[in-house]
């Protein structure tokens, strides 16, 4: 049943003291709502219980992408058209890039953000896995202050995240460090445009003549939250990627992803895919 | 039942013409372009941003018009399928869909062409699948997308002295 469209209030603050103002005087009561690309979705299906929302969309503090020597900052309101056409992310950061151009349709790419597609906390997002192979950390805003944490362990369950009822997604930050890292990204989905994923792989790793020296693997649709698989990780570090390493690489991977049936796939299919993504991403290395 | 918010004062121009409504803040743009200001170019198809037939451009960028505030689009410039012709004479991206044979139901023909004219916009001369990209967020049941296709591919053969979109 669709929503009843006068219950839901949706403000426009100011400016963001302003926003952070009303967010610590009333904690829970207001919820940041920025391009909407996925609350006007649940709002059509009559599945948005929470109906007082503050409008980000017009916050300065919140846009633009800033870049010095030793990394790369985005505001949360960076839409995924902004990031895919930006040409140092599309150098350094390609697994960003194609994680943006394969999320929703170019209508989508242009309102959705990243900041979104984090506290949203969908365990399909795409960009998700791309930001933690890329070591990202985020900032948090408040009335009380800043604080800068490390993306990793952001989620910590399905829906649940390290962000309080009056603290405001400010930017994420990647650290310039991937240069010469090699980089694979994969989105598995039910077509080739504007599909959720089944499951989604990112992977990056540092190798000198053929040894892994390190290496960063994530996935996104096989567990409660898009997960840093750093078991299948230290499984990896100062070896070859040769078939016998792969092969114990894949069952690593197996006892380290919860993958569940649900209505875009099986469990079995998201295992035997992921599995698979892995050891495309490592023969690749051995090349 | 629910408690209710006020209506709140939307300024906005539309296909050129500046428009002030009245709308609940969280009502969807495409209800307020229908049933506000009666510009029913403009389909609903799914309701969820899969579909691409309620598509508008917003300060010149492709967007879902079911998946925004009418909030949002206060301040903003919006262009309807209604804007995309000039009077009784059709865009070459228009005249290309009707010689193409690029519609059939019609309901997905508006989010079409507005998806065609934003792809023109931004690529003049568009590869193949720079077209099938810039198509991709539009769903059609009829037309099975070839003559669809060979619409776009018509537009810009037609255009290809002038700026596509832009009459």
């Amino acid at each position: 049943m669709r929503a009843y469209i006068p219950a839901y209030d949706l403000r426009v603050p100011g400016s963001l003291s302003e926003t952070l103002a009303l967010l610590s005087r009333e904690p829970g009561v207001w919820q940041p709502f920025a391009g909407g690309t996925d609350l006007m979705v649940l709002l059509e299906a009559g599945k948005l219980s929470h109906k007082r929302y503050l409008s980000v969309a017009k916050l300065e503090d919140l846009r633009g992408i800033d870049v010095t020597t030793a990394d790369v900052t985005l505001g949360a309101l960076t839409t995924y058209s902004e990031i895919q056409n930006h040409r140092l992310l599309q150098k350094e950061f390609p697994l960003l890039c194609t994680a943006a151009r394969e999320t929703g349709s170019i209508a989508t790419q242009n309102r959705g953000t990243l900041g979104g597609n984090i506290v949203n906390a969908s365990p399909a997002a795409d960009s998700p896995p791309a930001l933690l192979v890329y070591d990202a950390e985020i900032e948090l805003i408040s009335a009380r202050g800043v604080r800068w944490l490390p993306y990793h362990g952001f989620h910590t369950g399905y829906k649940k995240m390290q962000i309080a009822p009056d603290e405001l997604l400010r930017a994420v930050r990647l650290p310039r460090r991937v240069k010469k890292w090699r980089q694979y990204y994969r989105k598995v989905g039910t077509r080739r445009a504007q599909a959720i994923s089944k499951v989604c792989f990112a992977g990056a790793a540092l190798v000198e003549k053929g040894t892994i020296r390190d290496v960063r693997i994530a996935l996104g649709s096989v567990a409660p939250i898009v997960l840093r698989a750093v078991k299948t990780e230290d499984a990896l570090f100062g070896k070859k990627a040769t078939p016998t390493i792969i092969a114990a690489a894949r069952e690593t991977l197996a006892q380290e992803i919860a993958p569940i049936d649900d209505i875009r796939s099986t469990a079995r299919y998201r295992l035997r895919v992921a599995q698979n993504l892995l050891e495309e991403f490592l023969s690749q290395l051995a090349k | 039942m629910s408690e209710s918010v006020s209506r709140i004062n939307i300024a906005c121009r539309v296909n050129g013409a500046p428009r002030r409504v009245q709308a609940y803040p969280m009502a969807r743009l495409l209800d307020v372009l229908r049933e506000e200001m009666h510009l029913t170019g403009t389909k609903e198809g799914c309701g969820e941003g899969e579909c691409g037939a309620c598509a508008v451009l917003m300060n010149g960028a492709i967007v879902n018009s079911c998946l925004v505030p009418a909030v949002e689009a206060d301040g903003m410039d919006i262009r309807t399928i209604e804007g995309i012709a000039r009077g009784e004479q059709l865009s070459a991206v228009q005249e290309a869909f009707l010689e193409c044979g690029g519609a059939q139901c019609g309901i997905c023909t508006p989010g079409m062409v507005i998806a065609s004219v934003a792809l023109l916009e931004r690529h003049p001369h568009p590869s193949d699948v720079e077209i099938r990209e810039g198509l991709a967020g539009n769903l059609c049941r009829c037309t099975g997308y070839q003559k669809i296709f060979a619409s776009v591919v018509r537009a810009c053969e037609a255009t290809s002295d002038k700026r596509p979109g832009k009459q």
